[in-house]
């Protein structure tokens, strides 16, 4: 069992499912999902496969990270700033 | 010459929810609704922390008026980077009465007290939308105010400061101290990420009372209802050019 790994594949789930309290379609839309996808890749035992999908696992961190940002930045412009105004 | 920064932030109903005016128009629906930190406040908290990284302020100190539940809203600002912050605890029908004035008494009294450089606070809270109390803060102290800041520099022993207004954009430079609120341009900020909530579980919030630092609460300010926006009009449909002029006519447009 890739020991050391296993430590940080749990820190990435828990991180994952922090973020995703947030999620627009709701948090446990996002939890099923986040479950299944850390299920389906249950037996891998190659520690470098395991690196790739820890990989994968923190560049969807960063891509939710953005999504929230600008969900929350267009709605602030929408709200608080004049259509047709420059940037 | 680096110097203190004091940042206020403000709990808020999250931006995303559905606000309900409550049935007694006395208010809206606060119970059970997710809040979070004002998105103005986190570009402020944002921009604090980077003159910090960038070793052009010492410290930066997250401040909250309100109940408990503001030390979530402070422990976000230190996930973000803040090095500690300061609860001022305000609860019951004192907290149902806060308003810019009230804050920017605290803001004030807290500024002298920590002897603090630069204050940074959003330019309003989405839930009063009031554009004051950063105002207010800085003629309260009699400081500089650099506001609707979309850009923030140190200059010598001031501040450049491009604010957005109506025309564009203004240029100002400020002496130190100061007061910034921050506009929606001025930065991307942060997540505040699980590993940095757990690592800002070290730092330190100090409770303070508004009697301690000598601020009277009480508001000249009466709310007497609050209500929904009116309901949209469903719009009309018409089949022709003609159909449109004659009843842009009637209405009275033309």
């Amino acid at each position: 069992m890739a020991n050391p790994l296993r430590s940080e594949v749990v820190r990435l789930y828990k991180d994952l499912l922090y973020l995703g309290r947030e999620y627009p379609k709701g948090a446990d839309y996002f939890k099923d999902r986040l479950k299944m996808a850390f299920l389906k890749n249950k037996g891998v035992t190659d520690p470098e496969k395991i690196k790739e999908l820890i990989g994968r696992g923190e560049y969807v961190i960063k891509e939710l990270e953005a999504l929230y940002y600008l969900r929350k930045y267009r709605a602030m412009k929408q709200r608080y700033y004049e259509e047709g105004k420059k940037e | 010459m680096a110097g203190r920064v004091l940042v206020g932030v403000k709990r808020v109903i999250d931006y995303a929810v559905k606000i309900r005016v409550k049935p007694d128009k006395t208010g809206v629906v606060t119970d059970g609704v997710k809040h979070s930190m004002n998105p103005f406040c986190e570009i402020a908290v944002e921009e604090a922390v980077r003159l910090r990284e960038k070793k052009l302020m010492k410290e930066v100190i997250a401040v909250s008026c309100g109940p408990q539940q503001c030390q979530e809203t402070i422990r976000t600002a230190l996930a973000m980077g803040a090095d500690r912050g300061i609860h001022v605890e305000v609860s019951g029908k004192d907290y149902e009465n806060l308003g810019p004035l009230q804050v920017s008494k605290i803001m004030a009294a807290l500024a002298k007290k920590e002897e603090a450089s630069l204050v940074i606070v959003g330019k309003q809270a989405i839930d009063g939308d009031c554009n004051q109390t950063g105002q207010m803060t800085a003629a309260l102290l009699d400081w500089p105010q650099g506001t609707f800041a979309s850009e923030v520099s140190v200059d010598g022993d001031g501040l450049k400061v491009e604010r957005e207004i109506d025309g564009g954009l203004e240029s100002v430079r400020i002496k130190m101290p100061a007061v910034v609120t921050a506009d929606l341009r001025l930065n991307e900020p942060r997540y505040a990420t699980l590993p940095n909530i757990m690592k800002a579980k070290k730092k330190k919030i100090a409770s303070v009372k508004p009697a301690d630092l000598g601020v009277e609460l009480t508001s000249r300010l009466e709310i007497l209802a609050v209500e929904d926006p009116p309901q949209r009009q469903s719009g009309v449909k018409v089949e022709s050019v003609q159909d449109l002029v004659t009843k842009l006519r009637d209405s009275g447009t033309l």
